[in-house]
């Protein structure tokens, strides 16, 4: 079973008790009214289709109950790092991301 | 082998869900008379009272049902103060407890933590054959689940089958 490491709980713990929740980092616009539709639609419903390390959203729902963000792999589903809301997503793997490739739609 | 374990369930007791900011926890504490655990999975008790501490802002105070007004009025008092939420969730959940030697053994029947990690005097709240459940290790050989009621005749079912299994030797 896939352990993950919750940053709340400071333990790896089983897959079980977690769940995914998207992408991480989006922020929501701080005035939806003054977005165009394009935006909106944007905000709302692109999201990227990283095929390499990508940083998301999961939530120890079974457990302490907190949202936390982690980088996963999504080719090997290995996680990279997990981290509390609020903090920066871990830099050292830039290079990673220019690895990825976006599936084009 | 004979088998030495014990599953029942437990009469009804008191038991609220305390959330609060880091910032007024001292206060807390000093309403419900001592120190609340700081760390998650940590337990602290005096007397008949017990609280676990669950998440980052989240505890579980357990009690006898009679002195659940005491315990609103001492928290009223204070939440002028100290903004907090205490709700009542005694009825929410009924409590299993499994003793024996095997006790450890017949949990990982059904829960997928590594339970041999858990200490004495830790609780978590898990999973238990994808039911969420409140596991605490009371003793070494002696656990607790807090179940929600409606869960309550699944989880004694599996435990009852894994009894029947262990005591045929299976
Ligand atoms: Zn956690």
């Amino acid at each position: 079973m896939l352990l993950i490491h919750c940053p709340y709980c400071k333990e790896k713990l089983p897959e079980l008790e977690f769940e995914y929740a998207g992408q991480a980092h989006i922020a929501r616009p701080d005035n939806p009214a003054e977005q165009t539709d394009a935006e909106w639609r944007d905000y709302l419903f692109i999201r990227s289709n990283v095929r390499g390390d990508h940083a998301e959203q999961w939530r120890h729902s079974h457990g302490c109950g907190r949202y936390f963000n982690a980088l996963r792999n999504t080719v090997s589903d290995k996680f990279i790092a997990t981290y509390e809301i609020g903090q920066a997503c871990p830099t050292s793997h830039a290079e990673g991301e220019e690895n990825n490739e976006q599936l084009e739609s | 082998m004979a088998f030495n374990s014990t599953v029942e369930t437990l009469p009804q007791m008191g038991r609220f869900s305390l959330r609060c900011k880091r910032e007024n926890t001292v206060a807390m504490s000093k309403a419900l008379g001592f120190e609340l655990p700081s760390s998650i999975s940590e337990t602290a008790q005096s007397g008949n009272r017990s609280v676990l501490k669950l998440g980052p802002d989240e505890w579980m105070l357990t009690c006898l049902m009679e002195e659940r007004s005491a315990i609103e009025r001492s928290f009223a008092a204070i939440y002028p103060d100290a903004v907090h939420s205490l709700t009542d969730i005694s009825s929410r959940e009924v409590s299993i407890r499994i003793s024996g030697p095997e006790a450890e053994e017949l949990l990982t029947t059904s829960c997928p933590r590594d339970l041999a990690v858990l200490k004495s005097g830790r609780g978590v709240r898990t999973i238990f054959d994808s039911v969420q459940v409140i596991l605490t290790r009371e003793d070494n050989n002696q656990f607790r689940l807090d179940v929600w009621r409606s869960f309550v005749p699944h989880v004694m079912g599996l435990l009852t089958v894994a009894v029947a299994e262990f005591e045929c030797g299976l």
